[in-house]
Order: structure tokens, then sequence, then C-alpha cells
């Protein structure tokens, strides 16, 4: 039986059933709204620290707090300075008048105050950016290098060396700070930069190791194989034909290492007094000197947190990769 | 100037023998097949060759000069990889001068350029030329990687399976290309295969492994028309060999199963009971032939037709020449060429 072509009844087979129907419309929606709201959730505390940060030190501690306010760069100024207050009889009006006032300096004699040199928190985010920095390229590096061996070599006891890197993360560093303490006292490393930097390195590389293992052993030995035969020395093949391919690895490897190291406090704290002391366990001492800067503080918070959020940033492409791998296959 | 000798090579993969005391030489300017089925040992055997795998016991000597201990990149010697191994991160161009930029060549590049168009435009991949390497399809893979190896002048051209991802077409006209390409720049090359049509139609010379043992060395002609067993006799030829069980009884063969009778000369050094290979194309369909069976089903290819004959329980394949028209359990009569029948023991080895 033949059914005319105009008689049979109309179907789109284009138009999906599931794309359309109200109920996915609604579930899609849902979605979207729902991470809005986490995504507020999880922010209003850096909001507040972002706006406490701009605010003048009036507005910082205004009860209620003041959601709009005129923007100040106190907190920030107040962070990286050290200041002298001056009273009108002291000749403020006079130190006012002079031309080579920087437009911090102005800002901070409105509030009575004169900017007389940098703040030791200056010396102590240097030392964060070295310590973080070096111990990061050190332990991606050691971790680039010892995975390669791991993924391609025989290496006697295998299993149990990579057990045993991946033991010395098992203690919460907290444990360890005593005999570390004591240690470094003994070694002559106690407040010193280059301790802290073994000490991050070490602490990173059974990370690093770990997680670079993983890419490496994703990369076929093929390519190097073929690297061989045309003519290249295994040094070579691995410059040239490997490391190419493991940059999301490093990428996501440097990341996490880096907001370790930037982030560490217990040993930071323990470990240096003043010397090597690092941007963390200084914050907290902001609060002691004269009355509580919240909006130094926050200042101080926020400069911290920036490196990281921009090198996240900029690696945000190879991280997607990197952190979802082992899910990727090929 | 190159020649390439395996010495009783053996090599284990812990309980697995993947090569077996396997010797054999390939010629200076010699196109030698290495033909055998998946898990032989082929890729094992180009893999010593080139020194990405040690055997454990044996030597590979290039012009007579045993290199066990030399580096891949000492051996100057090529490989087309059967898993393609182009470098992901690089242009099909960079991939091809790769091997020209070694520390040990290094090429002007505009020489470089020279020889990667002339050998694209051999390969049919000029238009590939700057695509990166992980948006090509296996094809244009597998011919990137054939124009990685041919764009240098190597001891030894190495060729795992190259053509296996090819559809038929190009497969033929790369055989034809690569084979033009041996000849005309005088390159010894030792290619592997699985596909008996490749080894017959390439080789100057080959060699038959199964599961790690090389069974028989020699010429495309010496393998068909004179197989050293059944193994080798199954594997080259399509349609298959007939191999019907046989016995010697007052001075003629029986087919045993399909009742049909020979009558022998000289076949005193035959046992009594023997299994004897018949090729189709000694098959002939004949009005006037001297024995009679029934239309199996029917294979027109074009040229020939493979024709299924059913005789008693047995049956026997015939490949004639031309479409032929013919019906299931239609009778039919035909005859078989005795100067080429092929005998083997009960061990499966010629007799
Ligand atoms: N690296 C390896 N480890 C263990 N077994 C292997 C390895 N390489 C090859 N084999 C084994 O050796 C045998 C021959 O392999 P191969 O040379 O790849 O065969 P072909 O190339 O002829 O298909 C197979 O049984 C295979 O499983
Ligand atoms: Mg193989």
């Amino acid at each position: 039986m033949n059914t005319p072509k105009s008689k049979r009844p109309e179907v789109n087979y284009a138009t999906r059933v599931d794309k359309v129907t109200f109920k996915s419309k609604l579930t899609r929606n849902l979605k979207a709204i729902l991470t809005v709201i986490i995504a507020f959730i999880v922010l209003i505390p850096v909001f507040w620290m972002a706006a406490t940060s701009l605010k003048s030190r009036a507005d910082a501690v205004a009860a209620p707090p003041k959601v709009i306010f005129e923007p100040s760069m106190e907190g920030f100024i107040g962070l990286l300075t050290q200041r002298r207050q001056v009273t009108a009889a002291q000749g403020l009006e006079e130190i006012k008048q002079d031309p080579n006032l920087k437009w911090y300096d102005r800002v901070m004699l409105n509030r009575g105050q004169q900017i007389v040199g940098k703040s030791e928190y200056v010396g102590y985010l240097k030392n964060s950016a070295i310590t973080a920095g070096i111990s990061t390229i050190l332990s991606v590096l050691f971790g680039l290098f010892s995975a390669y061996a791991f993924s391609r070599f025989k290496v006697a006891g295998k299993g149990d060396l990579l057990f045993f890197i991946l033991s010395t993360r098992m203690l919460p560093p907290i444990v360890v700070t005593i005999p570390i303490f004591l240690l470094y006292r003994q070694l002559g490393l106690y407040d010193t930069t280059f301790g802290l930097i073994i000490l991050y390195t070490v602490f990173n590389l059974s990370f690093s190791v770990w997680l670079m293992q993983g890419f490496i052993d994703e990369i076929p030995r093929e390519y190097e194989e073929a690297a061989l035969v045309d003519g290249y020395s295994r040094l070579q093949a691995f410059f040239k034909i490997v490391l190419p391919q493991t940059i999301t690895g490093l990428a996501a490897t440097t990341v996490f290492c880096l907001i370790f190291a930037w982030n560490e406090y217990a040993f930071a704290v323990m470990l240096t007094a003043q010397k090597a002391r690092t941007a963390p366990p200084s914050i907290p001492s902001v609060l002691g000197t004269g009355g509580i800067e919240w909006a130094q503080i926050a200042a101080g918070a926020m400069g911290f947190l920036i490196p990281v959020a921009i090198v996240t940033f900029a690696l945000r492409n190879y991280l997607l990769r990197g952190v979802t791998f082992g899910a990727v296959r090929r | 100037m190159s020649e390439l000798t395996l010495q009783n090579i053996t090599k284990k993969f812990g309980a697995i023998t993947a090569l077996d005391d396997v010797s054999f030489t390939v010629k200076d300017n010699e196109f030698f097949v290495l033909l055998g089925p998946t898990g032989a040992g082929k890729s094992t055997t180009l893999r010593v060759v080139c020194g990405l795998e040690k055997p454990d016991s044996g030597h590979v000597l290039l012009d007579g000069v045993i290199c066990d201990d030399s580096t891949p990149a000492d051996r100057d010697v090529a490989i087309v990889f059967q898993q393609y191994s182009l470098y992901p991160t690089m242009t099909v161009y960079d991939n091809m001068a790769f091997p020209l930029r070694a520390p040990g060549r290094r090429l002007p590049e505009a020489e470089i350029r020279q020889k990667i168009e002339a050998a694209a435009e051999k390969l049919r991949i000029t238009h590939l030329l700057k695509r990166k390497t992980v948006q090509l399809s296996g094809g244009e893979m597998q011919r990137v990687s054939i124009g990685r190896a041919i764009v240098r002048r190597p001891r030894v051209f190495l060729m795992d399976e190259p053509l296996s991802n090819l559809d038929a077409k190009l497969r033929e006209a790369l055989r034809a290309e690569l084979k033009h390409l041996q000849k005309v720049e005088g390159v010894t090359t030792l290619f592997v295969t699985h596909d008996q049509i490749e080894a017959l139609t390439m080789a100057d010379r080959i060699g038959v492994l199964n599961r790690g043992r090389l069974i028989q060395v020699g010429t495309p002609e010496d393998i068909y028309d004179r197989p050293a067993n059944m193994y080798v006799a199954k594997l080259v030829g399509s349609p298959r060999i007939n191999l019907v069980s046989a016995e010697r009884v007052d001075g003629v063969f029986r087919l045993t199963e399909m009742g049909i009778e020979l009558p022998l000369e000289d076949s005193d050094h035959l046992p009594d009971h023997f299994t004897l290979g018949i090729r189709p194309e000694d098959v002939h369909l004949n009005p006037e032939g001297k024995f009679s069976g029934e239309i199996g089903i029917t294979e027109p290819l074009g040229v020939e037709t493979v024709v299924h004959i059913h005789s008693q329980e047995g049956e026997i394949v015939s490949l004639a020449s031309g479409l032929i028209q013919l019906n299931f359990g239609e009778p039919v009569r035909f005859d078989i060429n005795r100067d080429h029948l092929h005998f083997f023991n009960s061990q499966g080895d010629r007799i």
C-alpha cells in the first residue's frame, strides 16, 4: 500500500523532542541560576575584602557597614609604608605645601601622617616572591625529570620509591615543624630564605613527581623512539618532543606548587623571624600596631591574593585540560 | 651499498618468545618483505634492527659490521612506524623536516624544503604540508609517516605495515609508487606486512614469519609455487589453496572425501596418506573434464570468478577466468592440472 506523499503526516525529524519541552528549559535555567547563587555566596567574602581594602580608616569601621563609599588607597599605602604622626603644631600645613609630594604622600598627610619610608611588609612580600618563585621552579623541574625517569626507565624499587616520595606528604606540616625547627637551628638554616626554599621544594616535590608522572605516562613512547631513529639523542628527543607535550602538565603542577608555597603559613611562622619572613605570617602582625587597621589587613590579603589569581588566570587554558587529565583519553 | 643481516636473533618478553632464532639477510638494493599474521613478531624484528629493542641473543649487522651497541641514531636507518608516531606538536612540514634537521645531518633549510616538496609530491600530500598532524585522517598520517622516512637516504628503510590504513585504490597506487621509488633510489628495504598480495606484488624476496619463527625465505615464485609447508601454502594465494586428504592406492591417488581418483607417475617418494594441495587456478571447468561435481556458490570478481564445486562430501574451489554464469546445484565437469600439485606429509611439510 502506497500512501501518496502529500497525505503523509508532517514530521520534522530535525526537532529533538527533549530540547523543546518546558521541563528541560527550566532545568537549564535552574542550573544557571544555581551557579550564580553559589558564585555569589563564594565571592561575598572576597568582595567584602576588596571593598574594605579600598575604604578609608573611618569607613572601614563604620556601623552599619557602608556599601557605597569613597574609595581610598589608604589601606594599601599604609601597608607598604612607615609613617610618622604629624600635628598642626609640628607644621603639617607647611609639609603639605612641599611641591615634591607624590599622590600617596598627600593621601596620608590628609590623615595627619607623613610617610618616612617603606614598611617591613615590602621586604616580607619580596621574601615571599623569592621563596615561592624559586621553590616552585625547582620542584616543577625536579618533578619533571624524576617523573620522566620513573615513567620511561627501569628504576630499581620504583614502586617503593614512589610511595616513599608520596609518604612525605602524609604528615600535616604542623606536626613536623617542631623537629624541623630544631634541625634548622642546628644547621643554621633558621630564618634563611634558602632554608625555606629547600623545605617548600621538598614538600612540593612529592606532589610534582606524582602529577607529572601521570602526564608523562600519557605521552606514548613511540614519539621519542621515532626521534631516536630520526637521528636525535635521548636528551634531545626529550627537549624537542616530550617537553612540548608536557606543557599542560607543567602548567597545572606550577599552579598547585605556587599556591602552596605562596600561601604556606605554619612553616613560615615557625622557621622565620625577620630576615626571611614571608608575607602570610606578617599580615596578622599588622593587627598589633596601634589599633586594628582593617583596611590595611584587607589590603594585605588582597595584594596577596592577586599574584596567584593572575598566574592561574594566565594558565587557565592548560589547567582546564590539566586538572581533568586521566579523564581525557585519546 | 648497504646490506642488513640478522644473525640468530632471539627476543623474549617475559614468557612470550617474540622472535625465535631468526636469521636472514636483506641484500643491497633489495626489497625484502617479511610476511606474517598479527603477533608473528614482525614489528619486534624492525625494532631490533633499528636498535629500539635489544635482542636477548644474536646480532644485527649493517654492511657486515656488528652494530649491537650502536644507538638508533648511529645506525642511520629510517622507519615508518605502524602507529605513524607523527610528532603532534608540529606541522606536517616540520615532521618531515625533523630527521633532516637532526644534529648529525643539519642540511640547509633550502635543501630541506626541496626534498620535502619532492617527497610530498610523490605521496600526494603537498596540500597538507602546513597542517598540524592531529587534524589528519589515518590514511593521510600514514603517508606523512612514509614521507618522513623517504626525505632522507638512509642505509636501510624499515616499513611496518605502511599501507594498512589506506583505502584500496590509494593502497594500489602507493604500492606501485613505493616499489618504483625503491628501485629508482636503490635503497635496501625491509617491509613488513600481513597482506600476502602486498608481499607477492612488491617483494624481491619474501620471508614468512609465524610465531617468531622464520619458516621460509624465497622469491615470490618460490613462496607461491614451492611453499615449504601447509602454513605457507595457505598464507599466500587468494582464493586459498585447496587442501584435500589423499591416499595412494594401486598406482592412483584417491582424494578421500571427493571420491576422485588421479593417475600418478613416479610417486614412490610419497607416503600412503598425505595432503594434496591444489591451487584454484589449476582446477579448470571443462565440459569434457574427467571429474564431475555440482556447482556450489560462485563469487564473480570481474576478471575472474571463484567457483565452489561440490563432489560427494568434499568441496574444491576453482578459479575461472571472466564472468561466467552458473547456477547453484547445476552439474559440472572439471579437470585438475597435475603439473603444479603440492604434496604435504602429516606434519604439514612439503614432500
Ligand atoms: N613490549 C612488549 N612487551 C611484551 N610483549 C610484547 C612487546 N612487544 C611485543 N610483544 C609480544 O611479542 C609478540 C610479537 O609482537 P609484534 O612484533 O608486535 O607482532 P606483529 O608486529 O607481527 O603483529 C606478540 O605476542 C606481542 O604481544
Ligand atoms: Mg606489528
